[in-house]
């Protein structure tokens, strides 16, 4: 039940792209076309869900254990950018089908603030999910990673499709390209801010 | 380029935000008022300030093949350095701020000026550069800010001239996205004339 | 290639433990100063605050303040936490030594702005708290047969809020038998 709870609150009432405001540069810079936007959901929800994993790990046997918490920012970056190189020779290596459809995106994910901001967030904010507030554990922390991602691949695929659609309108000078782009993220947002209260 | 242009250009000709459409998430997540979008343009501009000098200063010994870790660390050491300031001296505004003063390490706009200008350029080219590029920033933010806040508290820095609550949207996510749009189309009907 | 990338790692590290080190205390202090803050802002003054304590009530944990004046227990600060609207809702609640609530104050709150998050600025809300007596009152909003006026708009940041302070009444009555 809790598990749900993370899930739904993770996807709808708190999205990352719409409420929170993360990883909102490749949101605008890739969601042209419906491929690509895919293509890039996949990558980041593949990144954050193993970053989360292992700076949870890091943060709970490394850095808090010997009293280092003032390397947080550092650690975790190093350790996604690594992160971000590993994927992507594996990938190379393992799965060169999945290496070409995802693999342009990933060295952008680097510097998607989504990444670092959920890794940050799990490790240093109380949730509550329906139970008093506390501190997630690592499978929370896992599933409360992988919902965030999906949360953020359903407002990009959405969003591209909108602004799909957008391309082959007439749009006034002025307004061409990213400016009609935020206008109807903003709509976008306004519809899921009709999820909010739904988990506590 | 004039010393003078180095400073000017990020305010208007490169503006970060509305040219460049760099570090999106900052801009529209601290802007709910003018005065929190001022101090996240200001902690911009602290961390660019000395990043860019720090890694002019570095980048001929660093080896070609691992400088974006390297400039990375660097970004972090200072983004960290302004948390613990924040948290000793401005507890209130770091409070605001929160998740997103650990985020100007993956902010575009710093790492971008590392790779674009300052790991080319001598080390007071590139306090100019930065400092240029962050009063940019801090201008287009304090902007947003209080075009939020009007419409959404009727105050402007706190101050009240509208009695009642105002159109609550603006504060919240879907005003963000909304009103930065339409200053971007202020912006370029203004700019490209 | 990686001596160097450790080398600037190693440095980085060195001047963060340093800094670190030098801003720690004015850290602790800020926050002692804040917490200070928001426990004379719900008790009366002239009492002298204890470290803090820890009391279980129904298997929750809950931290406190004991505030004494000559050798008496004078008032206490009891930190509640429950869910409002948005997220976890954070009370600092002030009781006297008697059980009548002194005054209360969010330490945190993520509610809608202008609706629920008017819990921190709503005037006729806030003040009905001080000297608010649960022996006589009821601890619930109106709408479920209370003596607690919701924010307008807002019942569930009331009913949160309500019940922070409820939950706190019941940590004071703990305290109360422990002592005795």
């Amino acid at each position: 039940m809790e598990y749900l709870l993370i899930i739904i609150s993770a996807i709808f009432v708190n999205n990352i792209l719409l409420s929170q405001f993360l990883g909102v540069c490749p949101f605008l810079g890739v969601s042209n076309k419906l491929s690509t936007a895919t293509g890039m959901s996949g990558a980041v929800c593949f990144v954050i869900t193993l970053a989360t994993l292992v700076t949870y790990l890091i943060n709970k046997y490394l850095l808090v254990a010997f009293g280092l918490e003032f390397l947080q920012t550092i650690a975790f970056i190093l350790v996604i950018a690594a992160l971000v190189q590993m994927v992507e020779i594996v990938l190379k290596k393992v799965s060169p089908s999945l290496y070409a459809a995802l693999g342009i995106f990933l060295p952008l994910i680097t510097t998607n603030c989504a990444v670092l901001g959920v890794a940050i967030n799990v490790v240093t904010k109380e949730f509550t999910f329906g139970l008093p507030s506390h501190m997630l554990s690592l499978t929370e922390a896992v599933v409360y990673a992988f919902a965030t991602s999906v949360g953020y691949g359903v407002a990009m695929i959405i969003f591209s499709g909108i602004r799909e659609h957008l391309a082959m309108n007439d749009v006034p000078k002025a307004f061409k390209g990213v400016p009609i782009a935020l206008v109807s993220a903003g709509i976008l947002a306004l519809a899921f801010m009709g999820f909010s209260g739904l988990v506590k | 380029m004039s010393k003078l242009q180095l400073f000017t250009k990020g305010i208007l000709k490169e503006n970060p935000t509305f040219v460049l459409l760099l570090g999106m998430c900052p801009t529209l997540a601290t802007t709910t008022s003018a005065i929190n979008g001022l101090s996240m343009g200001l902690a911009t501009l602290f961390v660019l300030v000395l990043s860019n000098m720090a890694i002019s200063a570095i980048a001929p010994y660093v080896p070609d093949k691992v400088h974006i870790p390297v400039y990375i660390v660097v970004i972090a050491t200072f983004v960290t350095v302004l948390q613990f300031m924040m948290q000793a001296f401005v507890p209130g505004i770091y409070a605001t701020l929160g998740l997103f003063i650990p985020l100007i390490v993956v902010n575009c706009i710093v790492l971008g000026r590392a790779e674009a200008f300052a790991n080319k350029n001598g080390i007071i080219d590139s306090a100019l550069d930065g400092l240029g590029i962050g009063v940019g920033f801090t201008c287009s933010l304090t902007v947003l800010g209080i075009v939020r806040e009007i419409l959404g508290g009727g105050s402007v820095f706190g101050w009240k001239f509208i009695s009642g609550d105002g159109m609550l949207a603006f504060v919240m996510a879907p005003g963000a996205f909304l009103c930065l749009g339409y200053l971007m189309v202020l912006f370029n009907k203004i700019a490209k004339k | 290639m990686a001596l160097c990338l450790f080398a600037v790692c190693f440095f980085c590290s060195a001047i963060l433990a340093g800094v670190y080190a030098l801003t720690a205390e004015p850290i602790a202090k800020t926050n002692a100063a804040i917490l200070a803050a928001s426990i004379n802002q719900v008790l009366p003054e002239g009492g002298e605050l204890s470290e803090a304590k820890t009391v279980d009530v129904e298997g929750n944990v809950y931290e406190y303040y004991v505030s004494t004046k000559d050798g008496k227990p004078f008032g206490y600060a009891v930190k509640s936490t429950t869910v409002g609207f948005g997220g976890p809702l954070v009370l600092m609640v002030g009781l006297t030594a008697d059980g009548i609530i002194y005054g209360t104050s969010v330490l945190s709150h993520s509610e809608t702005p202008g609706l629920g998050a008017k819990c921190t600025s709503d005037e006729a809300f806030m003040t009905q708290w001080m000297n608010f007596n649960p022996v006589e009152k009821k601890l619930a909003v109106r709408k479920d047969g209370g003596d607690v006026d919701a924010i307008t708009a807002s019942t569930i940041t009331s009913r949160a809020y309500t019940l922070a302070v409820a939950n706190a009444v019941k940590v004071y009555e703990t305290i109360k038998t422990e002592e005795e």
